[in-house]
């Protein structure tokens, strides 16, 4: 049934140790060693998946983290099922299941392929320009798309895996370990750095490690060999960290870099438990060298997409690391000498090669040399023009290339094959370097774009930058190690050695077919099905920029981001074009290198580690006592206190009913409370406050609002001069850490020249604040050394006091309109205190409250809160709040901005209380308010922006912003709902003792 | 993700700062005698610069002060440092 590809042992391949996996429900053997591409391909089987647009069958393309096409879904299990891993990275362990992506019903048989045949009518754009008309079909089509799009699919389970982040500083940290990066990582550790290297393989010596050819030596050695020593040593350095399977994901400016290290997805699931699957590095690296490599290049014709189409490179690292022969019919297509190396390789394991096609006419080499002895029938001059086979490639036929390389010349040959190794050169991996910030030129010689100028100290060697062969390398590394690192000499200076490359290449970015181009599909990306018609398409229909080329026709826009076709792409665009290459510049490559799994991004910080909360002293005492807790910033806040299954709206109002009818107990404790002490403590709140407080006597409070420059209401809040150059000032429970900080902004900034310190007490105190009319009662048993009498402590001062032995500060201030008392103590003894208020009030039926209550027993008297019923875009005079404007201030933050010519329109909106037709019908807070219906379009004049049903008033009563609504008192207004209209008569916003006769009552 | 040299404590993660808008922009001493047009240029123009920006930054989780920075906007490299109050450097 299978063949078994497998040819003379590989060192790299354990033999001995067997591993049985699963492909799309079927079991396959495979060794250790293996990845899932290799083991597959042992196994006869190319075609994996299908692609995005056509379905067209796709095979392994690559053997390495550029694969366009072998993308696969890895596990069944919906907790760690996981799209679009690349195939030519998945090591196989013991039980591995994977399927194919993007097929339906089968990777054999799928339906989707009806576009492959229906593709003249899919060009580029093909979804912009059907589907976004009628704009009213657009729910419809989008079904039809999103169904046939999407490469995968995502777990719906919680992840078992555990993930995490780790910080890494070093001196040097050195990406890829192939040759370059090996000597780069050795040179740094012998000088003393701390050096870090990183390969995302889970083996060393890049692609030098499995080059078995006498035509590239190191000091007589073959370069494998000369490699393989370096490698033990390096491994000997006590200052050099070295990190397999960890893929650097981002490179970002001042040489700080994100990078994934793979820890346990290697192992069978049974061994995983209680191991760290992933590990995000951030690193922080002094000097970083670049050594990444390079990828070789596909070449552009006629279906060269099908499965058993490999790069020339994969045909040649499956023969030499994995022991795999990708056919047994293996045909070479090259415009460069690099097919010749795989031709050597493939020839020294016995797999059989029917032919070379070379793009070149006149070429001679060492290495061709050596291929033409063996017998390998060699076509110069001739280019491919088109492939046959539905599934796997079964024939190609070739013709001649004329002189200038545009045209196809000669009559057809036709050559069967069931492999295809092409190689259009290489391309430098810069993708890190440009992430960095780093700008490339264009080196005309052989067409690539290397590094020119670095943001950060950093440098690209080997292949990233542009030296491709081994003596190049051999001969430039070891100087720019030299210069970077600053020092004398290297281990790697006047080495011998022999390198038979001939870089000369026939670079042509669109083969010439025989066809004209509408009837081919030369894919230029693989995995977003975008082809060279599609670009040109693109170009007719006016697009230049190579940013709106990318966008319209998808290249380079897969999860590969294009790894293999973005240089053609670019070629193509110039050519069309008739722009310089160097001159278009290039699309720009985004972190992650290759994708990241939430996991790792997330790391620790999952369920309960999500957000830091916080939790007031007391907060023991709600939950035992059943409350259920809302969200203020990241502070957990009592809501509500349900008792025996009562509904929230049942608990609010009972709540709210015993705060004014008996007492009721409030934690106040995440108010924000800043501590202002200085010579000039009283000034600057004459600064920043919109009232006046010079004159505030020591020992009372006042109320004051705060202001933007702009003149927009930023924050309330009572603040009490304690002594001569003392005050405390509360805020919001959401503004605290703002206010705080604008605070600090003007006093170091604007008025350095003032004496005052500002410092955040809000943890430091824990906040009880008793209501209702029988608050003075319980506070004074908990308090009985404390003269309570209205005399003596009047509504809006302050006391210092004791409770047994510990100190504390009493403030008697409402925010209910209820005569009330705020007990402030040192944070540890909050919830002793709270204790000792319930246990004294249990006689008047003491009842806590949340802060759906306090929102509601405020809304009755018309107080406002910062942040719903004003938006930022409210004066103190929209709010009606005049009263609180001094007239006589010179200056305070905000105060010219409230005579603009914008701020004293008299149709600003503006604050208003909203009273309901049927006294039981409760608005939505955030529903418009019109005045006319009939209308069209309906003008809207406002919002709701507090809503409740008054259980003290027995009324629905609500607040909103309307326009011009201060002088629209009594008129009828209505809110449109889905169903229906409610009528509305504006109102005072003060709906409940305007008299203020409760505060002393 | 760059680093800031905080004139008070040293270089640290630029997550440990929040930037506060372009620097050298003093608050009217007298508002009161301003135009709204001139109110507004203090109020809301400001420059968006490609390239050397001065520009406030405060050290939020650290020493909480405020003071001034030289950065190109185009790579995000600091040239300079100084305390509120001092001079922007020349060069
Ligand atoms: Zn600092």
């Amino acid at each position: 049934m299978t063949k078994n590809l497998r040819v003379r042992t590989s060192k790299f391949i354990d033999e001995t140790y067997k591993i049985s996996f699963k492909f799309d429900g079927k079991t396959y053997y495979g060794y250790k060693g293996d990845t899932l591409a290799s083991a597959l391909l042992a196994n006869d089987i190319h075609l994996v998946g299908r692609s995005f647009k056509y379905h067209r069958p796709r095979g392994i393309m690559t053997a390495g983290s550029e694969e366009p096409n072998a993308i696969v879904q890895l596990h069944k299990n919906s907790s760690r099922t996981e799209p679009n891993v690349r195939a030519t990275e998945v090591e196989i362990y013991e039980g591995l299941e994977a399927s194919s992506q993007n097929c339906w019903p089968s990777v054999n048989f799928d339906i989707g392929g009806i576009n492959n045949i229906l593709s003249p009518l899919l060009p580029a754009g093909f979804y912009y320009k059907t589907f976004m008309w009628p704009a009213s079909f657009w729910e419809k089509y989008e079904y039809f798309i999103r169904k046939s799009a999407g490469l995968g699919k995502s777990p719906t389970m919680p992840d078992p895996d555990i993930y995490e982040h780790k910080y890494i500083h070093c001196d040097v940290l050195v990406i890829g370990a192939g040759i370059s990066g090996i000597i780069a990582a050795k040179t740094a550790a012998q000088n003393g750095f701390k050096t870090l290297l990183v390969d995302e393989k889970p083996y060393l010596g890049g692609s030098t490690i499995y080059q078995n050819s006498e035509h590239f030596k190191i000091n007589n050695q073959i370069s494998s060999s000369w490699l393989e020593k370096e490698i033990n040593e390096i491994k000997k350095f006590k200052n050099l960290e070295i990190k397999t399977r960890t893929s650097i994901a981002a490179f970002h400016g001042y040489n700080f870099l994100l990078a994934r290290e793979n820890l346990t997805d290697h192992i069978p699931l049974e061994q995983r438990n209680n191991k760290t699957r992933q590990r995000l590095l951030k690193i922080r690296a002094k000097k970083v060298i670049t050594a990444t490599g390079s990828l070789e290049r596909p070449l552009i014709f006629d279906n060269n997409d099908r499965p058993g189409i490999l790069l020339s490179s994969a045909v040649e690292k499956y023969a030499n690391l994995y022991g795999v022969a990708c056919g047994e019919k293996n045909v070479l297509f090259t415009n460069n000498d690099s097919a010749y190396e795989t031709a050597i390789s493939l020839h020294q394991k016995g797999i059989n090669i029917e032919a070379i096609i070379d793009n070149r006419e006149e070429i001679d080499s060492k290495l061709i040399r050596e291929t033409e002895k063996n017998n390998i029938k060699i076509y110069k001059g001739y280019t491919v023009v088109n492939t046959y086979g539905y599934k796997r490639i079964n024939k190609i036929s070739i013709m001649q290339l004329s002189k200038d390389g545009q045209k196809v010349v000669s009559s057809k040959i036709s050559i069967s094959c069931d492999c295809l190794g092409i190689s259009g050169g290489w391309t430098p991996a810069v993708h890190l370097f440009t992430q960095s910030g780093g700008k490339l030129k264009f080196r005309d010689e052989d067409q690539v774009f290397i590094p020119n100028i670095y943001s950060s100290d950093q440098i690209s060697i080997g292949s990233c930058n542009g030296d491709f062969t081994l003596d190049e390398i051999l001969s430039n590394v070891p100087n720019s190690l030299r210069e970077f690192l600053n020092i004398k000499k290297t281990d790697y200076e006047n080495l011998e050695v022999r390198s038979s490359f001939n870089k000369t290449k026939r670079n042509i970015w669109l083969l010439p077919s025989d066809k004209v181009i509408g009837k081919t599909k030369p894919f230029v990306d693989y995995q977003n099905d975008a082809t060279a018609k599609d670009i040109k398409l693109a170009l007719r229909e006016g697009f230049r920029s190579i940013e709106h080329v990318k966008r319209y026709t998808t290249t380079g826009m897969g999860t590969d981001q294009g790894k293999l076709g973005n240089m053609h792409a670019l070629g193509i665009i110039s050519e069309t074009a008739g722009s310089k290459m160097g001159e278009l510049g290039t699309t720009t490559f985004r972190p992650p290198y290759t994708p990241l799994t939430f996991g790792t991004i997330v790391g620790r910080n999952v369920g309960e580690y999500f957000d830091i909360f916080r939790k007031t002293p007391m907060h023991d005492w709600h939950v035992q006592n059943k409350a259920e807790f809302e969200n203020v910033g990241q502070w957990k806040r009592a809501w509500y206190y349900p008792q025996n299954g009562e509904s929230m709206h049942d608990a609010v109002q009972r709540e709210s009913k015993a705060a004014r009818d008996s007492a009721g107990i409030l934690d106040a404790s995440t108010l924000g409370k800043i501590d202002i002490q200085g010579t000039d403590a009283s000034e600057f709140l004459n600064r920043v406050y919109t009232n006046a407080w010079s004159k505030l006597a020591i020992g009372k409070c006042r109320y004051g609002l705060m202001l933007n420059e702009d003149g927009m209401v930023y924050d309330d809040g009572v603040t009490t001069r304690l002594g001569e150059n003392h005050y405390i000032m509360t805020t919001t429970t959401g503004g605290a850490a703002t206010v705080l900080g604008k605070l600090e902004d003007y006093l170091q900034t604007e008025w350095p020249e003032l004496d005052v310190y500002l410092t955040s007490v809000t943890d430091h105190y824990a906040t009880i604040s008793v209501c209702g009319p029988n608050s003075k009662k319980i506070v004074s048993q908990v308090i009985p050394d404390l003269n309570f009498s209205d005399e003596s402590f009047p509504h809006m001062s302050f006391k210092n006091t004791k409770i047994d032995k510990i100190k504390c500060r009493v403030m008697r201030i409402s925010f209910t309109g209820e005569h009330s008392y705020e007990i402030n103590v040192q944070a540890n003894y909050g919830k002793s205190v709270w204790e000792k208020c319930m246990e004294a009030g249990k006689e008047f039926n003491i009842t806590p409250y949340g802060t759906e209550t306090m929102h509601l027993l405020r809304a009755e008297k018309g107080f406002i809160i910062v942040g719903q019923d004003t938006d930022a875009t409210m004066t103190p005079i929209d709010l009606q709040m005049d009263w609180i404007v001094s007239k006589k201030k010179y200056d305070f933050i905000g105060k010219r901005s409230l005579y603009r010519s914008d701020t004293i329109r008299e149709d600003r909106k503006q604050l208003v209380g909203l009273l309901t037709e049927n006294p039981d019908e409760v608005l939505e807070e955030g529903a418009q308010i019109v005045a006319d219906v009939n209308k069209s379009p309906i003008e809207m004049l406002g919002h709701v922006t507090s809503s409740y049903y008054s259980p003290n008033l027995k009324k629905s009563i609500a607040l909103g912003v309307v326009r011009g609504g201060k002088n629209m008192i009594g008129q009828k207004l209505i809110i449109p709902m889905e169903n229906k209209k409610i009528n509305v008569t504006v109102a005072d916003p003060v709906f409940l003792d305007k008299e203020n006769k409760r505060l002393n009552a | 993700m760059f680093l800031i040299n905080c004139p008070y404590c040293g270089e640290r993660e630029q997550s440990e700062f929040k930037a506060g808008g372009e620097a050298h922009i003093i608050r009217p001493k007298q508002p009161t005698e301003l135009s709204d047009d001139q109110w507004a240029e203090y109020l809301f123009m400001r420059k968006n610069i490609k390239g050397i920006q001065f520009e406030r930054w405060v050290h939020t989780h650290g020493c909480r002060k405020w003071f001034n920075v030289v950065r190109d906007t185009s790579n995000d490299i600091i040239k300079a440092v100084y305390k509120m109050g001092e001079k922007p450097p020349t060069k």
